[in-house]
């Protein structure tokens, strides 16, 4: 059987009178590379950050590989988004005034101690050795993308979550990213990519659709691989 | 990496990083110049004042019992009217005596001009005395840095003019004498010429005087090395009840409260000690005139103190105000720290130590700016320099630290309750 990595049972995330997530329930193997897809306002920010502990459901339980997290502290949830979370943005948010080794380092430092060899491997896994003592405006959006994902590795996380990863990005940009991000699933990571595009959503396993706060579909991608 | 990161924040961003520290230092300028010239006012008021007079008067104490006690203006003479003019010097000698600004002696005596019926006021004093003190020390002392506001037509006596008298116009309107005239004075059964060099208008009773050198009237009133009074022009400290109660009555005070009256320059401490030194002699305040100096120099002190708190006031809003910006700006990147695992206090620590460390370097250029205003200040109000504080240096750094600290506190607090979510996702 399995083991599950992400488990939510009937999550519903409430803003006032609005439900933005209502009764959603999946569940996430380890190792498993799963898509959360909708459109505009369908609750895939809200799925993220629930599933990122950037947030807590309103009601409805998320266990984080056999742990509750849904009633954690900020403290808590703080710590746990350190130790086993690797977050990859849509608009990158890199520290402006830091080096794209820095910005790696940064995560180091607040999950351990930086190492400065180890932040320039990840750069260089990502193809961006060259570039490593440049500031994120001398970098362009597919290499401050990148610089973003060594810094989501950087702690080896048990999960890597991408916002909208290629949503900034050029074609060219986007088959580099995708490339990395399934990597890293073949290396065993699971990785969550929430996105409205269907062509990234198409790379993951499985995919789940959102519509108005509910899961509208579940598809089985292995089968359109196979094809 | 903590290192790295505000280092990096400082070098990095050095437009934003530059406006807060100048906005540090124009806040800690004006403080800082504001705060030298506070402490240093009632030395430059004082000294202005000391131009208009003495305020302590030193009478030989037969002198002063007839005087008091049974009203006698025309004093016999007898030799306990008098005080030497030797011990006079020893005014500066005593504990205060760099608060001893100018020193003049009086020997009066009444007078006739050409054989006249009516009498005139005769002094001889100190015009512009050279003196070499025990303490090794140059002075020029006399009437003429005590009377700043006469006017003299003509020209100022020398004390080696033997035969030289100013007069006052009084006099000079009565017996009709102008500069350069001659007339005949008869002191005491002596009698000499003197030659009119200048005429006094001094707006007071001094008018109706005639003042010739002191050794001159010695001469003529055989009273060599004597003297019957002497004024004293002294900085004070403005009287508080702690001097009141020692002018009424000095052994009402306990140890350590005339300790600290003896230490303080008040007017009473002072007199107090000239008594000590001149042991023939009373020392009494000018009352009016020291108490119309304390007035002047507590409200000018008043008011400095409050244009220096409202200048502090507006500086702490001005710098609360640009650190709040600055650190409401970063909410993004502080929401994207925490979400990499930054907890709250280390975060706290990376944005306030940026801030204190820029505050440090604006501080420091603003205290040293500020002294320079606060010489502007004083060439302009006063025409001397004003004396830099030490104690404004750690004043001014408590002061500065707590502006930042407090400023930075609403902001800190506000990106603290920040969630990560609400600043990368907007929710």
């Amino acid at each position: 059987m399995p083991q599950m990595l992400l488990e939510l049972k009937e999550i519903t995330k409430s803003y006032g009178a609005l439900d933005a997530l209502k009764d959603v329930s999946f569940d996430v193997e380890q190792g498993e590379w799963l898509a959360i897809m909708g459109p505009s306002g369908s609750g895939k920010t809200t799925m993220m950050n629930i599933i990122g502990c950037m947030d807590k459901p309103s009601q409805g339980t998320v266990l984080l590989d056999g742990r509750d997290i849904s009633q954690e502290s900020a403290r808590s949830l703080t710590t746990i988004r350190r130790d086993s979370i690797g977050l990859i943005f849509q608009q990158f948010h890199l520290i402006n005034y830091l080096t794209a080794v820095e910005n790696v380092m940064v995560a180091q430092y607040y999950h351990s101690l930086p190492d400065e060899a180890e932040a320039l491997d990840a750069l260089k896994r990502v193809g961006l050795e060259e570039r490593a003592r440049h500031l994120p405006n001398q970098l362009s959006g597919g290499e401050q993308q990148r610089v973003c994902i060594a810094r989501a590795l950087i702690n080896r996380p048990q999960l890597i979550l991408a916002d909208e990863p290629t949503g900034n990005l050029d074609e060219a940009n986007e088959l580099k990213v995708l490339e990395l991000l399934r990597e890293l699933h073949q290396e065993g990571r699971t990785v969550i990519v929430v996105t409205h595009d269907p062509e990234v959503a198409q790379q993951a396993r499985r995919t789940i659709v959102l519509e108005h706060g509910r899961v509208h579909e579940i598809r089985d991608n292995a089968l359109a691989h196979q094809a | 990496m903590f290192i790295r990161m505000i280092l990096g924040a400082l070098f990095r961003q050095k437009g934003k990083m530059l406006m807060i520290a100048l906005t540090v230092a124009l806040g800690t300028s004006l403080a800082s110049a504001m705060l030298n010239v506070m402490l240093d006012v009632g030395n430059k008021v004082n000294q202005e004042l000391k131009t208009y007079g003495a305020n302590i008067n030193v009478l030989p104490q037969g002198a002063l019992l007839l005087s008091d006690l049974y009203g006698v203006e025309q004093m016999p003479d007898s030799p306990d009217m008098y005080l030497s003019e030797e011990d006079m010097i020893k005014v500066k000698t005593i504990f205060w005596a760099h608060n001893i600004v100018d020193f003049t002696p009086h020997l009066d005596a009444n007078a006739t001009i050409d054989g006249g019926e009516n009498t005139v006021k005769v002094t001889g004093t100190w015009f512009q005395k050279q003196l070499s003190l025990p303490t090794g020390e140059e002075l020029e002392t006399g009437i003429r840095q005590m009377r700043s506001w006469w006017a003299v037509t003509g020209e100022w006596l020398t004390d080696d003019d033997g035969g030289g008298a100013l007069i006052g116009v009084a006099v000079a309107e009565q017996y009709g004498l102008a500069v350069g005239d001659e007339f005949t004075l008869d002191v005491q059964g002596s009698s000499r010429r003197f030659t009119v060099r200048g005429i006094v208008d001094a707006g007071d009773d001094e008018d109706a005087q005639i003042f010739i050198a002191l050794a001159t009237m010695q001469e003529l009133t055989n009273k060599a090395g004597l003297i019957s009074s002497f004024e004293v022009s002294a900085l004070t400290t403005p009287d508080n009840d702690l001097a009141r109660r020692a002018t009424a009555n000095p052994r009402s005070l306990s140890a350590r409260e005339h300790e600290t009256w003896y230490c303080t320059a008040y007017v009473s401490s002072i007199c107090y000690q000239i008594d000590e030194v001149i042991p023939d002699g009373v020392a009494k305040a000018i009352r009016q005139v020291a108490e119309s100096e304390g007035t002047i120099l507590e409200k000018t002190q008043l008011l400095m103190l409050l244009i220096t708190i409202l200048s502090l006031l507006g500086a702490a809003l001005g710098i609360s105000n640009l650190i709040s910006a600055s650190v409401m700006d970063r909410s993004a990147e502080i929401g994207l720290l925490k979400a990499l695992g930054a907890h709250d206090i280390p975060l706290s620590w990376l944005v306030l130590l940026e801030i204190l460390l820029v505050g440090l370097v604006g501080g420091v250029v603003g205290y040293f700016a500020g002294l320079g205003f606060a010489q502007i200040i004083g060439q302009t109000v006063f025409g001397s320099s004003i004396a830099a504080a030490p104690m404004v240096i750690p004043l001014l750094s408590v002061l500065v630290m707590l502006v930042i600290i407090i400023g930075s506190f609403p902001s800190l607090r506000y990106l603290l309750s920040l969630r990560p979510a609400e600043v990368l996702h907007g929710r």
